[in-house]
């Protein structure tokens, strides 16, 4: 087992040096951004004076890689710098976010993640039925929609007149759980519709590719039936891919929602970079793209872990 | 009923099957008739074409995906098995007829342990509850003498050899004690020495539990120690049957025949090369290494014109890795390879394009050694054109005589792909690829090993006679000492990186031998129905008189 203990210090290294690497392309793409935040935040009052006095007082005025190196330093202090909006602290502002988005994208994963690897078995079980046909049709419809149409179709069936859920999830104090997923429900349901295609075919897929392997005819020929074949003999071979579909998944479900949020006004990561960006308060955006980057790496990096966990050949050296 | 009837297993009358390609269903299996009396083995023997899996898998009720029973009757202890229900087919799979695949290493499931695999169908047939059957499975693992059976089963199929999966796989399909076991080529993918051991195996436990079998193979050799009758089979159809004496003696048939004399193809053993002689190649002191470990210490041998030298050892043995060394592909740690005299520079990216076009290979799998994109005249005509800078007319010509040498009509093949072609003729083309360079010299990875034996048969002719023709130089690597005999002047051979023992054929084939190659030669399965059985007998004495008399020099 120690080589998978290394495996996962020698991947935690190179993330860090992808986050790093990362970091480098943040900065230097909100500095491409147009527009500068002095000008923004002093609206009306902005005569060439108080800009450059505001400039001067955030530190504006500095050269890009001191203020770089500046970032960087805070950064491996734990500190993602201050708001220029608001003054409050990058990280306090995305921890409070950051706990929405990932309660509202696990709500989102428990339910597909299960869904989609159960309709995949079963499109494998049943391949070219009538059930196969529907699902795939289905998943791939639901996909197909841009999010916010899928959101909004929702909306109008189970939120519109007699319906039962709220359009809105917004909440400003600490709901409870139940409260939690009734609020949060349509936009998680949304998210389900959009990520199951992807895991769902994938799960099918890769057990349907594994059937002709001589050890599923083995299977076959010692009397198993059809449903254990499948969820025995082919899904344990065929995880690697499908772990690999589902960690992309929840890193979408992290990072991409920003839409989903917007429609139901779920206060979300997502959310809060759109903000920023708005306002041009560059600290939030550089801070919360690397923690999207992050949720990346850390995905990948648990996905590849499984992987191989789930093949005996690399776990279980001769 | 008659008391013969009662005996009777398995019966099979008129059994037709049907196999789709090219979106058209053909007829794979013609109307053949079967009858398999409890406790008997029947050797079903035939080229690869011939149906014999496709019968064997019958007789479970099973047709594989792109396959279809379409006519006959199918009658396993008084059941229809075309007119049950796939439950209760599946009801008798795994249970009372069992099945035990070619190749161990790919039926075992990768992601189980052997103990799992092994426990799965007696558990699942309600036959015995999971401890029962682990403790049963260290039984069968100890009568098919597999080591540590305490433990093995606690394996993955990967941590264990492929004689032992394939021992273990045995143990499997006995599990549930079934009344018949289909063997469908259970040695083809293993060395000689291992075969001896599972073909040993196999007898016992098949005697030990009265089980019928079926024994599918194209070694006769095999078949004549394992079955109690044999039958021919020829594209789907019977060509004769009947016991294996009578089979083996008599054989009425004319195809028969000719797959019982296939083995008597020899060429005249070439004069021993004078002395002072400069070979072609020379293999120099070479070690060799994957990573840190050796992989051939020390090797040395000449390769003279119009010479063929077999290089012979079990797989492991470090054949293809001195090939490796010699085509360049793998530098050696120490020693050198000579070309007619000079040493060639260790890397072939360093060679020069004259020296690579001397040294050309023809590989085993001719099916993946061709890209199947490719027409054959360019897959022949490329070399001509890299190495021999030949154009427009002069190319297609080239093309066209290569392919009358290879005994292809020109005019029907150029234009065809890999996959237009039969197995045989794809080794043809892997030969006049491999002329096309004009060399001095052919590494011929065990181009022989995939197929047919009359196939391989024409094969070895075809190279004896480009042998006479170019006063080409041979590296023959092989684990068939049939094909030894056949073709070779010289014998190498192989163990563990190691050249055991080297020289003229008849001196290296004639006793006293060295210990190893008299466990090789002796491996070798001859005709004789009693040759397994007088062997584990000299064995066993040789074992227990070992410290009297040393074998070998």
């Amino acid at each position: 087992m120690s080589h998978i203990w290394i495996m996962i210090a020698k991947r935690l290294g190179l993330g860090v040096v992808t986050l790093f690497v990362v970091s480098l392309i943040i900065f230097l793409g909100t500095e491409l951004l147009p527009g500068d935040f002095a000008q923004e935040i002093l609206g009306q009052a902005a005569t060439p004076e108080t800009v450059a006095a505001l400039r001067e007082r955030l530190g504006l005025n500095d050269p890009m890689h001191i203020r770089y190196i500046n970032w960087l330093t805070d950064i491996a202090r734990g500190e993602l710098g201050v708001s220029l909006a608001n003054g409050q602290s990058v990280s306090d502002l995305i921890g409070r976010r950051l706990g929405n988005t990932l309660l509202l994208a696990l709500y989102a994963a428990a339910i597909a993640v299960p869904l989609s690897l159960m309709l995949g078995i079963l499109a494998a079980l049943f391949r070219n039925s009538f059930f196969d046909r529907f699902a795939n049709a289905s998943a791939l419809t639901s996909i197909s929609f841009p999010e916010f149409f899928v959101a909004y179709i929702l909306i109008f069936f189970l939120a519109g007149a007699g319906g039962v859920f709220p359009s809105i999830s917004n909440f400003r104090t600490d709901p409870s759980f139940d409260e939690f997923l009734y609020r949060a429900f349509l936009p998680a349901l949304t998210l389900t519709l959009v990520v199951t295609a992807h895991m769902m075919r994938m799960t099918r897929a890769a057990i349907i590719n594994l059937l002709a392997s001589p050890y599923i005819e083995m299977a076959r020929l010692k009397g198993m039936s059809p449903m254990r074949i499948i969820v025995k003999h082919a899904l344990p071979n065929a995880l690697a891919p499908i772990i690999n579909v589902i960690a992309l998944n929840l890193a979408y479900l992290i990072t991409g929602v920003v839409v989903v949020e917007v429609v139901f006004v779920y206060p979300g990561l997502g959310q809060l970079m759109v903000d920023s960006v708005a306002a041009r308060d560059m600290p939030v955006v550089q801070g919360v793209a690397l923690v999207f980057a992050a949720a990346y790496v850390l995905l990948n990096l648990t996905a590849d872990v499984l992987a191989t966990l789930s093949n005996p050949r690399l776990v279980h050296r001769r | 009923m008659t008391e013969t009837n009662k005996d009777v297993l398995l019966s099979m009358k008129g059994l037709r099957i049907e196999g789709r390609a090219d979106e058209e269903w053909t007829e794979i299996v013609k109307g053949i008739d079967l009858t398999l009396h409890k406790g008997e083995v029947l050797g079903l023997i035939g080229e690869s074409g011939a149906g014999k899996s496709t019968i064997g898998l019958a007789a479970m009720g099973f047709a594989r995906d792109g396959c279809r029973i379409t006519g006959g009757e199918i009658t396993f202890d008084g059941i229809d098995l075309r007119a049950a229900s796939e439950r209760e087919r599946r009801g008798l799979r795994g249970k009372r007829i069992a099945y035990v695949a070619q190749s161990a290493a790919a039926s075992f499931n990768p992601a189980h342990k052997l103990i799992d695999q092994y426990a799965e169908a007696p558990v699942r047939h309600h036959v015995m509850s999971r401890s029962e059957a682990e403790h049963d499975a260290v039984d069968l693992y100890r009568r098919m003498q597999l080591p540590n059976p305490e433990e093995i089963g606690f394996r993955y199929p990967h941590q264990v050899s492929g004689g032992q999966l394939q021992r273990a796989m045995t143990a499997m399909a006995m599990s549930c004690r079934p009344d018949l076991i289909i063997f469908d080529e259970p040695t083809t993918a293993l060395d000689v020495t291992t075969q001896i051991e599972v073909l040993a195996a196999i007898r016992d436990i098949v005697e030990q539990f009265d089980t019928a079998a079926i024994y599918i193979t194209h070694d006769l050799a095999v078949v004549a120690q394992m079955a109690d009758r044999i039958k021919v089979l020829l594209r789907g159809e019977e060509v004769e049957e009947a016991d294996t004496r009578i089979m083996l003696d008599a054989p009425t048939q004319d195809y028969t025949k000719s797959l019982w004399a296939v083995r008597s193809f020899t060429r005249p053993t070439q004069p021993p090369v004078e002395k002072g002689v400069t070979p072609v190649v020379s293999v120099r002191n070479v070690t060799a290494a994957y990573g840190v470990i050796d992989v051939l210490t020390n090797i040395s041998f000449d390769i003279h014109a119009r010479r063929t030298v077999a290089v012979v050892g079990e797989s492991g043995s470090g054949k293809s890795t001195t090939a490796r060394v010699i085509t360049g592909l793998l530098p050696p740690r120490r020693g050198e390879i000579l070309f007619n005299g000079e040493a060639l520079p260790p890397d072939y990216r360093r060679r020069t394009r004259e020296q690579l076009r001397q040294a050309q290979m023809i590989y085993q799998m001719a099916d993946t050694a061709l890209n199947p994109k490719l027409r054959i005249r360019d897959l022949i005509g490329r070399p001509a054109q890299m190495y021999l800078g030949l154009q427009g007319k002069a190319l297609e010509d080239r093309i066209k005589d290569l392919l009358s040498l290879i005994e292809l009509e020109p005019g029907e093949y150029i234009d065809r792909v890999p996959s237009e072609l039969s197995g045989g003729q794809k080794q043809r083309i892997g030969i006049a690829r491999a002329l096309a360079a004009e060399p001095q010299f052919i590494i011929c990875d065990e181009v022989t090993s995939a197929l047919d034996q009359l196939v391989a048969e024409g094969i070895l002719k075809l190279l004896d006679r480009l042998q006479g023709e170019f006063d080409l130089a041979y590296m023959f690597i092989t684990h068939d000492l049939a094909t030894v005999r056949a073709i070779a002047d010289e014998v190498v051979v192989m163990k563990e990186g190691l050249v055991i023992e080297a020289g003229p054929k008849l001196e290296v084939f004639q006793p006293p031998h060295d210990p190893y190659t008299e466990l090789l030669l002796s491996s070798v399965p001859e005709m004789d129905p009693d040759w397994l059985t007088h062997l584990l007998e000299e064995r066993d004495a040789g074992r227990a008189g070992a410290d009297v008399e040393p074998a070998g020099h």
